[in-house]
């Protein structure tokens, strides 16, 4: 099985640790994975702040970069969503456009379905929960919107969690609430994007949590932004982190 | 009695002086959410309504195992209505004239609000008893009838506190949904007076207390008003029937007391047989207020002598409607049965509340109903307009309840970029925002142009960040608004993409 890494930009520019941790988790569980170099973006920002049209290239360079491959594992449910629910959409404008975009639907339509978050790539490809993972610290597990009411992941990271050694996993009271991200809406509509995030920190305080993770880095980086100039000691990681860690890393 | 209450008093010509407001110059909403937000009250206020009622709704919606195939039966039949209006349209017309009810179309809200005006005065009335109803608060008829000197009196109990207390509507069910019992009872004792029978004396904030009182102030204009306005949340196209559904029985003392009664109606609110009829009466209150079946249904077809109202009119709106139905992918919004279930859920209404929005229609479904009614797939709109499918993160919650299956953050997405064509068009220089996001996309085009924005990026991150973070930039610019509660991770030293040729994915040397 040739597995794929998408690191997503964001990963890339701001928390490169996470791929590493999902490439050093991989290769634990036996499964090398390759990094196509001409992959960039995945054009959500664009494609979720009005700027559709100029996703249309950035499509066409995601199926180049990730044609023929088995399968391609992204520790983003954000950027798994935009692939799956939202390129076929794309090449289907371009289509409608006449620019570009030749055949670039049935392209989409090879390539989208077999990109996946990387729980799910661990739960149902890999069919293991117990990644043998060990961290020993209370954490609150935020169940992102888009992998929640986009991807539909469910339990998996629950799942995994629930087996890693000495982790104890505490309960994040409205759970399911959005913590005000949305991506460009962090900035245009950044008083409303605080507020929202600010009830989702005191509900990450109140659990009593010390790490709080997700399955995308973007809602943490604004959670963790908030915490941070709260100055808590509240760490956030990403799931893939938790994952690959030993016991001896965290 | 007090002096207050003179029917030639300077409260009485304070209160014709006194213009009802409107959404008209509401700021674009980062603005206008910014001062709701500081409303600390408000917010309180919003916080435990919406929470109750999600509670209340999520449990009852539990209890159908056949929830979903009822949201999609509901989604299907409201577009089987929109592909068939013209048709359908006119089967109405026909049953409701063969029925003795009068039909009148009104392309826009100033057509409406003349033929309303006109029926008043034609028999002889200088005020109407009003139920609830979206249509006519979207077309502004309070305001027209009050400027043609008709008085308007609205007696579900949230519209009242509203018009009341000179206030503006911010949910589509509970229109007063950011006012608490105490500020109701002081509404009711300073304004009641002005309006018709006063507050009773030592008034509490008491539910049964504040009910009584306004059952006592409105009893005395159910029983002298001559004519109703009503809307409609259904008409039935095959039989002619129209259906108001409510919860206090105020609406039925309007559609069966007066003489005469009009209802102003949007286009797509058809059903086609009165047996679609029951998917809707099964979505609609358990979406709506979390009930199994709403305390009261009235449906009526036109008129039936001796028996309630001697004239019916009824005037089917466009207003808008026809330049949705144009957009294939904006025209679902039409099949909305105004129940309010995305409001409920929204993060963002449940801090903002609903008169940031600018609009009768507030809300997720405000966010993408609004801008298309006010012609947003014809015209540039206005700066207000246009900020309003911003107004969301797309969490999707609003798109898990609706029991119709709007899936408003699709229709969200799709407005942003008619406002971002638009604003292309009307710019001869590019906005920042435009800059920015085409510099973005050149860069994201190119593997090589990506790793030296990242190394440049790196660089700034070092030169400007503090123990690996940063909490400013420098110089203003919307970017600052992130700044201002939130510090941001400094850009990676080494970006995963140089980490991973530098090292052959962590096989060489780290």
């Amino acid at each position: 099985m040739r597995i794929a890494l998408f690191i997503t930009c964001y990963n890339d520019l701001l928390f490169p640790e996470v791929g590493r941790a999902t490439v050093r988790l991989l290769r634990r569980l036996g499964h090398e994975v390759e990094f196509p170099s001409e992959q960039t973006c995945c054009g959500q920002m664009h494609y979720n702040s009005g700027y559709q049209d100029a996703c249309i290239p950035l499509v066409e360079r995601f199926v180049d970069a990730f044609a023929g491959y088995d399968v391609v594992v992204t520790p983003s449910g954000s950027c798994a969503a935009m692939v799956r629910r939202h390129h076929p959409v794309v090449a289907k404008l371009a289509a409608d456009r006449g620019h570009g975009g030749v055949g670039l639907s049935e392209r989409v339509a090879a390539v989208a379905p077999r990109v996946l978050e990387l729980t799910e790539l661990l739960v149902d490809v890999l069919g293991v929960t117990d990644v043998g993972s060990r961290f020993p610290h209370t954490v609150a597990f935020h169940p992102t919107c888009h992998s929640t009411r986009l991807l539909g992941v469910e339990d998996r990271p629950i799942r995994l969690l629930a087996a890693v050694d000495g982790l104890t996993l505490v309960d994040l009271p409205r759970a399911e609430a959005c913590c005000g991200f949305g991506g460009t809406f962090a900035i245009k509509n950044a008083d409303t994007s605080v507020a929202m995030g600010r009830d989702k920190v005191d509900d990450v305080l109140g659990s009593g949590a010390e790490v709080l993770t997700a399955g995308d880095t973007s809602c943490l980086m604004h959670i963790g932004g908030l915490l941070s100039r709260r100055r808590s000691t509240v760490r956030v990681m990403h799931l893939a982190e938790i994952l690959a860690a030993t016991g001896t890393d965290a | 009695m007090t002096e207050l209450a003179g029917p030639t008093g300077p409260a009485e010509r304070a209160r014709r002086d006194r213009p009802e407001r409107t959404f008209a110059g509401t700021p674009p909403f980062p603005e206008a959410a910014r001062t709701a937000l500081a409303n600390e009250q408000l917010r309180a206020n919003l916080g435990r309504a919406t929470a109750t009622i999600r509670t209340k709704r999520a449990a009852v919606v539990a209890e159908r195992a056949d929830w979903e195939a009822l949201r999609l039966a509901g989604a299907a039949i409201k577009d089987e209505v929109l592909r068939d209006l013209p048709a359908l349209l006119e089967q109405l017309e026909r049953a409701v004239q063969a029925a003795g009810g009068v039909v009148h179309w009104a392309r826009d809200a100033a057509e409406a609000n003349s033929i309303v005006a006109g029926i008043v005065r034609s028999n002889g009335a200088s005020e109407v008893v009003k139920v609830k109803s979206m249509a006519t608060q979207e077309i502004e008829l309070n305001e027209a009838l009050r400027r043609d000197g008709i008085d308007v009196w609205e007696t579900d109990l949230a519209e009242m506190i509203v018009q009341l207390g000179h206030d503006l509507p911010s949910h589509i069910l509970v229109p007063a949904i950011h006012r608490n019992r105490t500020e109701i009872r002081d509404i009711f004792i300073d304004e009641m007076g002005r309006a018709g029978r006063p507050a009773p004396e030592g008034l509490t904030d008491d539910p049964g207390e504040l009910a009584e009182a306004a059952r006592l102030h409105l009893r005395e204009k159910f029983l002298r008003a001559r004519v109703a306005v009503s809307g409609a949340n259904f008409a039935v196209a095959e039989t002619g029937t129209v259906v108001v559904v409510e919860s206090e029985g105020n609406g039925r003392m309007c559609l069966t007391l007066p003489e005469v009664l009009i209802t102003v109606m949007g286009i797509e609110k058809l059903v086609p047989t009165w047996r679609d009829l029951e998917v809707f009466l099964q979505l609609l209150p358990r979406s709506a207020t979390a009930e199994r079946m709403n305390p009261y249904t009235s449906m009526w077809t036109g008129v039936t002598p001796g028996d309630g109202p001697r004239a019916f009119h009824l005037i089917l709106l466009d207003n808008g409607r026809t330049d949705v139905l144009s957009d294939t992918v904006g025209r679902q919004a039409l099949r909305c049965i105004r129940c309010s279930a995305c409001l409920n859920v929204c993060p963002v209404y449940e801090r903002t509340g609903g008169q940031a929005y600018g609009s009768v229609y507030p809300g997720p479904i405000g966010a993408i109903l609004t801008p298309q009614l006010r012609g947003i797939a014809k015209h540039p709109v206005d700066k207000q307009t246009a900020s309003l499918p911003f107004a969301s993160s797309l969490c999707g919650a609003c798109f898990d309840v609706c029991p119709v299956r709007i899936d408003i953050p699709e229709v969200l997405v799709h407005l942003r970029g008619q406002v971002v064509r638009q604003s292309e068009a009307t710019h001869r220089l590019p906005t920042g925002e435009a800059v920015a996001m085409r510099a973005a996309a050149w860069t994201l085009r190119s593997p090589g142009r990506l790793g030296f924005a990242e190394r440049a990026a790196g660089l700034a991150g070092r030169v400007f960040g503090r123990r690996g973070k940063l909490s400013r930039i420098p110089g203003p610019g919307p970017v600052a608004g992130w700044f201002r509660a939130r510090d941001l991770r400094s850009p990676a030293r080494e970006s995963f993409r140089a980490w991973w040729r530098r090292t052959d994915g962590g096989r060489g040397r780290d």
